[in-house]
């Protein structure tokens, strides 16, 4: 082990020294005291510059199936420009026209362009009849590997770390291994050197030294990768020393192991996600028919105007898709809210204690509401931008991972669950909503001018379902049917938590999100919500009132 | 008995007034009536609203070149409102009421299931545009969308020898199309000796958002080392939702592709594209083919729509080569009769959208190249391969045990919809 480390040392000098030599060449040109060695160098250049522009004319050039040998041409030119071009290729900022041979640019963020070839700035004339190269998978996923080189010194470590093992994925050679040698020496990042760590060990359970492969399974018997995983399930069942073997699957089953517990985790979090959104969806509700015991079929209507002003907004405010979101949260309460203020002052308060006509009525309501959505917006759906602070997931090892739109949706609901709390139980609002609705009579006996405070809080609980539209709008499409997706579910939670009862409403939609995904590996998405509904039955006939039950005066009904 | 007389009489009365009126109609305008039955509201308007005006455009540019027969061609346009019952009832009015030559419409299976019997009572004709799950042949249908040999299978042959996929993972929506087509595709796959382990089956329910745990099963599935592709015929809006997932979850269409079989143009104009670029969809026709007919038929299309946005897809092409074959047999008949068209159309070649020519077969399926296409982020696909030549639509899957010894020919001697080969035997009504 160590004279190969001596090996590599020396090669790293040799390396050094090239370059250092190479440095002086060019810069001894730049002097021009040296005429020989300036013109040899300008003829080089001049040859591999014509040899560069070939190979990137023929990118091209070629047909979607010959792009990736002319790629492949191109990488080991190792032209200055290469790496540059094949960036541009990659990102699909790669543009060439149908001349012969075709002018070749690289498209700037400003939406200008540059010459490939020799990266001078194009203007608008020569740009004029570009288009874009296309690439197919096959060339992706080669450019990937090809770039995994380059990336290896890129400045953030995630980066760094996926090249490595995007390095390991498409097999260790000797050139790549002493890439990564290098990087080892200067590696800052641990999760880096733990990946570069993994490389050696898979290239070890090469070795023939039955001990080196063993100590080699240590390493991998450490990582999650599931580079790691298979190996070790080929090396248990292929490797020639029946030790290693069985030391192989010693490290599989712990590594199973531990990526068991990550799956409970991963299912937990999986469920209260789909909590959160059965929480956001369910509150509003859990305030019109909870606290006021109105029925309102056109709940989810008033959350899919909450996602159509969620798509309002980012049209009004396209430069600016990051903050549209969170413009998009009061806007929504309040268009919601006014809707629902509307639709009780209009409809509902004239139908207050009969049950069977407020719910004939709301349905109704929730039909035209939806028609409305079809006319003003196109039956099509509307596509919500996903702005990038909500994109992408938050990695916490190879096997578990959380994704940001779900985790901020979870805390916003919390959010919005707890706000609601402080103004029912702190406002001067919520004590009259309290009030009114545990005894109207009395309420307006001692003041409180009910039906002030019913068009509130219904304002109160539409504007909320608003709010949770603007969520939904980040998980799901925004069309004229959104909200008949969600109505279901809503009622579901605020009968399982109990009617009335605020933290009910979140223990049961947390409850029923985590039952829902426990369930939806062994039985399938489709069995596990018929499941969840039975089950839901069943719970309501042993205990008609829900999980929490109201007590004392404010259940006498 | 006196009811009986009066049911009579009304009846008496109302054969009358049909005559005059019908004789009026002839008299007064001298047209040949095209039903269009598409659903213009409820769930499937989306889809189907633009298969009605691309007939409407049709028939104004066949009125343009001089009608048929001499006469003017005159849409008769439907709404069934998304409601399969009511697929029945409306192809009852166009046939009955209406007296159309010929139907073209329907999106779903079930709608088509449910006008079947209706076209087989009054012997009238159907041309259903959209790539469907096979085992189905009537005398009264013609299907010039996709069969499962003309769309699913070369697009896993396709993922099999081009892109080396060992795993595979069937993922759809829960109603009778994807059911067969993964139960075809399962035999397939099996009969080229991919293990049952190696397969992965899940259905979800309509419209389905939550794909957390469906997306992070498949990335587990995946990361066995063997190169894994997702066959998606997961439909309509919970398209939106499974790919942003799989954006967010990180898997990239280098790693796991997704290939669906129905997400086109049309679906991907409302959605943020970006999450779905280089993942893939196998169809006949994709508007970024280049072809002179094809460009000419764009540009009809954003004229007469009046929209120069709006895009073009495979459902699309199916209608305009469905409405030429029909236009072409009755020119051959002479006459818009249903039995005379009917054995009229076969053989009928018209040129389609992407340079070939396609053919009416005797099963009443057509030949169709098979078109595989990466995503773009402007939306529109970039052909990645293509079969050499046509494919001829076939009926009946040959991968499934009740349905390979069975041919579909409504020529005679056969004049059959599910004739077994083995047995020699008719089987009777289609189903």
């Amino acid at each position: 082990m160590s004279g190969f480390l001596r090996i590599q040392q020396r090669l790293r000098l040799f390396c050094l020294l090239v370059t250092s030599c190479l440095l002086f060449i060019n810069s001894s040109a730049l002097q021009a005291d040296d005429l020989s060695a300036d013109q040899a160098s300008e003829t080089r250049e001049i040859s591999t510059q014509d040899a560069f522009a070939e190979k990137v004319q023929a990118i091209a050039s070629a047909s979607l199936n010959a792009r990736g040998a002319a790629v492949a041409a191109l990488a080991e030119l190792n032209h200055e420009r290469s790496d540059d071009v094949i960036l541009a290729l990659q990102q699909n900022n790669l543009y060439a026209d149908r001349s012969t041979p075709p002018r070749v640019g690289i498209a700037q963020a400003d939406g200008s362009f540059v010459n490939a070839i020799d990266g001078e700035p194009m203007d608008a004339a020569d740009a004029e009849g570009l288009r874009r190269i296309p690439i197919n998978n096959t060339q992706r996923s080669q450019l990937r590997s090809l770039l995994a080189q380059m990336n290896l010194s890129d400045k953030n470590p995630r980066v760094r770390e996926q090249a490595v093992i995007r390095m390991i994925i498409d097999g260790l050679d000797e050139s790549t291994l002493n890439l990564l040698q290098a990087r080892q020496a200067i590696e800052a990042s641990d999760r880096v050197q733990n990946a570069i760590k993994l490389a050696f060990a898979v290239h070890n359970m090469n070795n023939e030294s039955p001990e080196i492969r063993k100590d080699a399974i240590s390493v991998l018997g450490r990582s999650l990768e599931p580079i790691a995983r298979n190996t070790l399930t080929r090396v248990a069942q292929e490797d020639s020393d029946k030790q290693v073997r069985e030391k192989a699957e010693q490290a599989l089953a712990s590594i199973d192991s531990r990526i068991g517990l990550f799956r409970i985790g991963e299912n937990v979090f999986f469920g209260l996600s789909l909590g959160s959104v059965l929480l956001l969806a369910a509150i509003g509700l859990a305030i019109t028919f909870g606290v006021m015991g109105v029925i309102n079929m056109a709940h989810g209507e008033l959350m899919m105007i909450g996602a159509y002003t969620t798509w309002v907004i980012q049209q009004a405010f396209p430069d600016h898709i990051g903050y549209s979101l969170l413009m998009a949260v009061p806007a929504a309460f309040l268009v919601s809210g006014a809707i629902g203020v509307l639709m009780e002052r209009g409809v509902i308060q004239f139908l207050y204690g009969r049950p069977l006509e407020t719910l004939l009525a709301t349905f109704g309501i929730s039909l035209i509401l939806q028609q409305a959505a079809r006319t003003i917006f196109s039956p099509l759906n509307r596509a919500v931008v996903l702005p990038d602070w909500m994109s992408g997931s938050l990695v916490i090892n190879p096997v578990f991972s959380i994704t940001y739109n779900r985790l901020y949706i979870f805390i916003f609901g919390l959010l919005v669950f707890f706000a609601l709390m402080l103004i029912l139980k702190k406002t001067s609002l919520g004590l009259k909503v309290r009030a009114v609705s545990q005894n109207r009579a009395m309420a307006r006996a001692v003041g409180v001018r009910a039906n002030w405070v019913d068009a509130l809080t219904f304002g109160l609980g539409s504007g909320i379902a608003g709010v949770a539209g603007v969520a939904l709008s980040q998980l799901t499409n925004v069309g004229p049917n959104l909200g008949q997706a969600y109505i279901i579910d809503s009622f579901m939670v605020v009968v399982f938590g109990g009617v009335g009862n605020l933290w009910g409403t979140l223990v049961g939609a947390m409850g029923l999100g985590i039952f829902n995904k426990f369930l939806e590996p062994y039985a399938g998405a489709v069995m596990a919500k018929v499941l969840v509904l039975v089950m839901l039955i069943l719970f309501i006939q042993k205990r008609p009132k829900g999980l929490f039950p109201q007590k004392g005066r404010a259940a006498a009904d | 008995m006196k009811l009986k007389k009066l049911a009579k009489n009304v009846g008496k009365f109302g054969i009358a007034c049909g005559l005059t009126l019908s004789a009026f109609a002839t008299y007064a305008a001298d047209t040949i009536k095209v039903g269009v039955l598409h659903s213009l509201s409820g769930t499937m308007a989306i889809s189907e609203t633009t298969l009605k005006d691309t007939m409407l455009m049709l028939i104004e540019e066949q009125n343009k070149k001089g009608g048929l027969l001499g006469k003017k061609l005159e849409p008769v346009v439907v709404d069934p409102e998304s409601n399969w019952p009511f697929f029945a009832v409306k192809t009852r009015e166009l046939l009955e009421k209406e007296k159309v030559a010929a139907i073209f419409g329907c999106w779903t299976s079930v709608s088509r299931k449910s006008v079947l019997p209706v076209v087989e009572e009054l012997n009238g004709l159907l041309f259903y545009p959209v790539q469907y799950e096979g085992e189905e042949s009537s005398r009264n249908i013609f299907y010039t969308g996709a069969a499962p040999n003309q769309q699913a299978i070369p697009a896993v042959d396709y993922l099999m020898n081009e892109m080396k996929v060992q795993r595979w993972v069937l993922a759809g929506t829960d109603y009778v199309y994807p059911q067969t087509t993964n139960k075809i595709l399962e035999a397939y796959l099996k009969s080229k000796g991919v293990k049952q382990e190696d397969i992965l089956i899940n259905y979800t329910p309509f419209g389905h958002s939550d794909w957390q745990n469906i997306v992070a099963d498949i990335k587990r599935f995946g990361s066995t080392g063997k190169k894994t592709a997702v066959v998606s015929t997961i439909n309509g809006d919970a398209n939106v939702p499974f790919y942003r997932e799989l954006a967010n979850q990180k898997i990239s269409a280098e790693d796991i592709p997704v290939v669906a079989f129905s997400v086109g143009e049309e679906e991907l104009s409302g959605i943020d594209t970006a999450p779905l670029v280089g993942h893939l969809a196998a169809w006949n026709y994709f508007m970024s083919v280049e072809d002179a007919a094809n460009d000419a038929f764009i540009k009809t299309w954003k004229s007469f729509i009046k929209n120069p946005n709006r895009v073009t897809n495979d459902p699309m092409e199916a209608h305009f080569i469905g409405f030429n074959m029909w236009v072409k047999a009755v020119e051959k008949a002479g006459t818009t009769d249903t039995d005379k068209v009917i054995d009229a159309i076969i053989g009928v070649e018209v040129p389609n959208l992407t340079g070939g020519v396609s053919k009416m077969l005797p099963n009443h399926h057509i030949t169709k190249p098979v078109l595989i296409g990466e995503i773009q982020e402007d939306g529109q696909f970039l052909t990645v391969w293509q079969t050499e030549g046509l494919v001829p639509g076939d009926a009946w899957s040959d991968y499934l045990p009740d349905s390979k010894d069975l041919i579909s020919d409504w020529t005679k001697p056969i004049s059959c919809g599910n004739y077994n080969t083995k047995t020699k035997k008719c089987l009777g009504t289609a189903q």
